[in-house]
């Protein structure tokens, strides 16, 4: 008589430290292996989108800093930018350079917060400590700047809300001198772990193809093999004057597109980011930040569509004006969102314990995933 | 790479009566407008055409025109009748580096649009947004489910400029 099985359903989250916020899981098992992953989201959905049209384009922007908290600095580029586009108006040199600067130390900063939970994840506590020590620093170089630690609003319509501390300049050096030996440090310490790799590499396998269809971005499809990356790609405010190269996965401990290759493109890129930053810090042009900010933010009639690329993937704004001084519509195109979907493909066939590290290798942050 | 214009002539000769037009006057990227009965082949050969190539959906918002009739309901709110949603689609083509928006409006009593999941499957969950926040139906869509909004939510879809927020939810008192 043959034994009639069935698949087990087993939820995994809201609140599970793992999932790194309030993402639930449901998946189907059979056995130890995956047979199917649904994601539910929406806990920390928080209406911005339907804020937004209540608001004057200014007051917008301290709702952009609460989606993607680990990079508010980009969510504020990627607005102002749209905006900027739809007015139709330049910046200054000055706030060009220091845009750039702020957003390359922000992807430095959200790049160490994923790779530390990331090793966090698979069972590393000591490289999560050096990555916030680290990150820290930056911090401090936010706080001087803006006051503000984690939500920043430091970017506005046509300038910025503080023109940079005189000590900046010297301190940021300084941060790039004793940054730059710990990637080695890092990568000695967790990239060529063998336990890590171990639990890393030929896990959760992304074709090239798969990526491009279900629309994954940023790191997670550089992870691929595929060097696309809108720095380069369609270059906005003044990343064409840079010279940085787009690190891609190559499967060098596995295969092209596995959860190492997307692990190993951030701490990559974190050293790109030093580049930008040491070839900007030098020549920031004197100039006023408050110069070109509009005193009355109006609109032609028009829709704009603004892509940047943020250290989670392509964060896009599309913004519709009626005319008014309130957005008639936006919406955001969140890169965690839209990367969040390929996890059923990913774990398919995986271990269990396998879910934690593709999620993590994914990268996302729920207060963007469900805005 | 192709601009614009001659992206809509070749659709306008592949197509005819479904693409109904193109609008200019933007401050960015021109519009191209369809017939949301025939979005999905339209999207579909703008995938497969060796021209044309638009292998990536950046983008698809769902928006309330609210360019309806605007008449008070019995509570002394304001609710609109008739007029569109419309559809936004902003695609890619990372081969050629070319990109186009098109635009597609469906009645607000009975809002439907062809799915375009089957073309490229990140339009999956941008679907369940657009339903979930403004009612549009995607025929065919695999699993048409709200997405940011709880399973049970029933006073409505959020993102409507008519939208009212319920008294209670599960008890709970909703203003605060």
């Amino acid at each position: 008589m043959a034994l009639k099985t069935e698949t087990m359903i087993l939820n995994m989250g809201p609140q599970h430290p793992s999932t790194h916020g309030v993402l639930r899981l449901e998946l189907e098992l059979e056995g130890e292996l995956i047979v199917d992953v649904k994601p539910h989201i929406g806990y920390l959905h928080r209406c911005f989108e339907k804020h937004a049209e209540a608001m004057t384009y200014p007051q917008v922007i301290p709702y952009t800093d609460r989606m993607d908290y680990l990079a508010s600095m980009y969510n504020n580029f990627g607005y102002v930018l749209a905006v900027e586009k739809l007015l139709g108006i330049e910046v200054p040199e000055r706030v060009e350079y220091i845009r750039v600067i702020m957003g390359e130390l922000q992807r430095i900063a959200s790049h160490l917060v994923a790779i530390g939970t990331y090793g966090l994840d698979i069972g590393a506590f000591t490289p999560f400590l050096y990555c916030f020590r680290d990150r820290e620093k930056i911090l401090n170089l936010f706080e001087i700047t803006c006051g503000a630690r984690l939500l920043y609003n430091y970017m506005w319509v046509g300038g910025l809300s503080h023109d940079i501390h005189p000590d900046f300049v010297r301190l940021t050096k300084d941060f790039i001198k004793e940054f730059r030996p710990t990637i080695k440090e890092l990568n000695d310490l967790l990239s060529y772990n063998k336990i890590f790799i171990e639990r890393t590499a030929n896990i959760g396998i992304l074709p090239l193809a798969t990526a491009i269809n279900y629309g994954v971005t940023g790191p997670s499809l550089r992870g691929s093999g595929l060097a696309f990356d809108l720095r380069k790609e369609e270059p906005y405010s003044i990343y064409d004057r840079f010279d940085f190269d787009v690190p891609v996965g190559q499967g060098l401990m596995g295969t092209v597109g596995d959860c190492w290759d997307r692990y190993y493109v951030r701490v990559l890129e974190m050293e790109q980011s030093l580049r930008i930053i040491e070839q900007a810090i030098d020549k920031i042009p004197d100039g006023d930040v408050h110069s070109a900010i509009p005193r009355r933010i109006k609109p032609p009639v028009g829709t704009v569509y603004q892509r940047v690329e943020n250290p989670r993937g392509e964060l896009g704004y599309f913004i519709i004006s009626d005319g008014s001084t309130n957005p008639f519509r936006v919406k955001v195109r969140a890169p965690s969102f839209v990367n969040l979907e390929v996890l059923g493909e990913l774990c398919k066939g995986h271990l269990v314990a396998d879910v934690i590290a593709i999620l993590g290798s994914i990268d996302i942050v729920l207060g963007e995933v469900d805005r | 790479m192709k601009t614009p214009d001659e992206i809509f002539d070749i659709l306008k000769n592949n197509f005819n009566d479904d693409v109904i037009g193109i609008e200019k006057e933007q401050p960015t990227e021109p519009i191209i407008f369809v017939n949301p009965s025939a979005i999905n082949k339209v999207c579909l050969f703008l995938r497969d055409n060796e021209e044309l190539k638009f292998d990536s959906l950046m983008n698809l918002s769902g928006v309330d025109d609210a360019n309806g009739e605007k008449v008070k309901d019995n509570d002394g709110s304001e609710i609109i009748k008739g007029g569109t949603l419309s559809v936004y689609y902003h695609l890619y083509s990372i081969k050629y580096k070319h990109k186009i928006t098109l635009k597609t409006s469906t009645s607000r009593e009975e809002p439907r649009v062809e799915s375009v999941e089957s073309v490229w499957k990140t339009a999956n969950w941008h679907e369940r947004e657009a339903y979930d926040m403004f009612g549009i139906i995607f025929n065919n869509h695999p699993d048409l489910r709200r997405i940011l909004m709880p399973y049970d939510w029933e006073a409505g879809y959020p993102l409507r400029k008519d939208y009212k927020n319920p008294e209670f939810y599960q008890g709970m008192k909703v203003p605060y």
